[in-house]
């Protein structure tokens, strides 16, 4: 149902907050309970069995404190910035379809074969099939598709940057400013890990790049490189620990939500969730091929909706539960290193990815051809960067000799 | 400080090996993955897992009571010299008509449990055992004079520890120690 519904529109979109929201509810405990295992702890155990409730005593937590306004804070801003990280996330999710999806028809077009009329016919019998199907996404067949996502995700640093500069304190501003830092350097190698892959599709459609991989094979094994690049930038954007500057519990405090409690900290805390379920979706679709899996994509019926909506589950899990294991894996960046890594590595890993792509769309050679050169240039920047005289001052070695 | 002693240490040179960072970040999630597949957890779940404590973990204070069910004590106030903490309250008298081996007995003896510090001295001070530490370590109160315990009370911990096999009979039943049998008259 494409057509514009309003009652399956609304119905679909309550069903996927309530989703989103009990899966970050969820994720938090995930997070908590993973945490403790690394850490050879126990973990939340006591509310309802293995702690299975504790969410809903964290979640009661947040409304019931007594929500602290601090006197020096410039109050519209300060109400603003958690709708706004949370809006923003929330409106992110929208065009991923999150279920079995079919690309949309490919606009009209005319050649020597077929004329006009004849193409406009055959768009419009085709648009009305792909109308009467059943789709799994709030926004579906969005020509702009993960751009918009790009786009939107990038607002919410804008929550991030309100919260801490309307909170008129120095850990929050510090917070925000790393935040706008941090974004300047993943943004461009984000949007550029993934141009190869819309140069192949031919669209920047989630569902027809997704069409694509089910055809001629995931994207991982034609774009590693771009896979890579793409994963640690959306860490980056998600503030999750290699990258989670902003937040920086032992430097900042609370980062830029220092001067938040009760709910409006529970709002700021819960965009990075969102975001995390967002961009697994993103890697999960883009990458590993959504719902697709080989032989398990060929069943009809209600049981084929079923297998696909548990396959594209199970390799979101997968990049949720990647994003909680590297949180305890690697130790945070400093800024520098951060805007170093996005600058001097990824970017032009991307660039020279894109060009490896350029060129084997242009001579119409095996798209295998890639997996290898991916591998190249990864292994040729390694080279790069050993040779590089990486210390500019040589200090003089002077060794002393004791006693 | 001269410039002599001063020591210029370079960064160790990073080889490709480290330099692509993507086999140390394996070798780190292997590492985090094989702790959530087999959590070595040490951590005790308190009120469902009670603790075991050794034989010689002072918690409680108990009087010991002979073989006759009376008290062991001889109100020798050894105990409350020794304590640091000088909770140790006991108001001596004469022993009762038919208590051959003794000449007095405590009519009060009281221990502040707030006060006490845990440090045992009671224990190593006294002649005829008859103050111990228990490995009761759970001790609450909604009061302060809740925790004052009298005499009764620290008798109830020997009956009680004694019967539920935590801290059995550590003396010998009947005898009384060195300081009863001295040789009467000397």
């Amino acid at each position: 149902m494409t057509d514009f519904d309003l009652t399956y529109t609304l119905i679909l979109m309550v069903v996927v907050f309530a989703t989103i929201m009990g899966s970050v509810a969820y994720l938090t405990f995930a997070e908590r309970k993973i945490s403790a295992w690394v850490q050879d702890r126990v973990g939340p155990n006591r509310v309802g069995p293995w702690g299975l409730l504790q969410v809903a005593a964290d979640g009661l937590k947040f409304f019931l404190k007594e929500d602290i306004i601090p006197k020096h804070v410039d109050r519209v801003f300060y109400f603003l910035a958690p709708g706004v990280g949370v809006a923003t996330a929330l409106l992110a999710f929208s065009i991923v379809p999150f279920g079995p999806s079919t690309p949309p028809p490919a606009p009209v077009a005319v050649n020597s074969e077929r004329s006009l009329d004849t193409a406009v016919m055959l768009h419009e019998a085709e648009m009305k099939a792909y109308r009467e199907q059943t789709t799994f996404a709030l926004a579906p067949g969005l020509d702009i598709g993960i751009l918009f996502a790009f786009a939107i995700g990038s607002l919410v640093v804008y929550g991030i940057i309100l919260g801490g500069w309307s909170s008129n304190s120095k850990y929050s501003l510090l917070g925000s400013l790393r935040s706008s830092a941090q974004i300047i350097s993943y943004e461009i190698p984000l949007g550029m890990s993934v141009l190869g892959i819309f140069l192949f599709a031919g669209s920047v459609n989630l569902e027809k790049i997704l069409d694509y991989q089910i055809h001629h094979g995931w994207f991982i094994l034609y774009q590693p490189l771009g896979f890579l690049l793409f994963m640690v930038s959306v860490y980056a954007e998600c503030n999750r620990l290699p990258f989670d500057l902003p937040e920086a519990e032992q430097e900042l405090v609370g980062g830029f939500h220092t001067e938040y409690g009760a709910m409006k900290l529970g709002l700021m805390l819960m965009v990075d969730y969102i975001h995390m379920i967002t961009t697994s979706f993103f890697m999960a679709i883009i990458f590993f091929g959504g719902w697709h899996f080989p032989g398990l994509s060929n069943i009809d019926g209600t049981w084929g909706l079923v297998v696909k909506f548990l396959v594209l589950g199970a390799k979101v899990l997968f990049f949720l539960l990647l994003y909680l294991v590297v949180r305890w894996t690697i130790p945070r960046f400093k800024f520098d290193q951060l805007m170093a890594l996005a600058w001097q590595v990824m970017i032009p890993l991307a660039i020279v990815n894109l060009l490896c792509v350029m060129i084997v769309k242009e001579y119409q050679l095996t798209p295998w051809i890639l997996t290898v050169t991916s591998v190249v240039i990864f292994l040729a920047a390694a080279v790069i960067s050993t040779r590089e005289k990486l210390t500019v001052i040589q200090r003089p070695v002077t060794v002393a000799h004791a006693g | 400080m001269s410039a002599k002693t001063v020591r210029w240490i370079e960064e160790p040179k990073m080889g490709m090996f480290e330099r692509m960072y993507l086999p140390a970040i394996a070798q780190g999630i292997a590492t985090t993955v094989r702790h959530i597949l087999k959590p070595q957890v040490k951590t005790e779940g308190y009120p469902e897992q009670e603790p075991k404590l050794p034989a010689n973990y002072r918690g409680v204070h108990r009087l010991n009571r002979d073989d006759e069910g009376r008290v062991r004590c001889v109100a020798c106030y050894m105990c409350a010299t020794a304590c640091p903490a000088h909770c140790i309250d006991i108001v001596a008298a004469p022993a009762p008509e038919g208590w051959k081996d003794r000449e007095k007995y405590p009519e009060t003896f009281v221990i502040d449990e707030l006060r006490c510090i845990y440090c045992g001295m009671c224990e190593e001070a006294c002649p005829v055992d008859a103050i111990e530490l228990t490995t009761l370590y759970d001790l609450t109160g909604l009061s302060r004079e809740e925790m004052i315990f009298d005499k009764e009370k620290l008798l109830s911990v020997w009956d009680q520890t004694t019967k539920a096999g935590t801290d059995p009979v550590r003396t010998k039943g009947g005898h009384y120690g060195p300081a009863a049998e001295l040789p009467s008259g000397s």
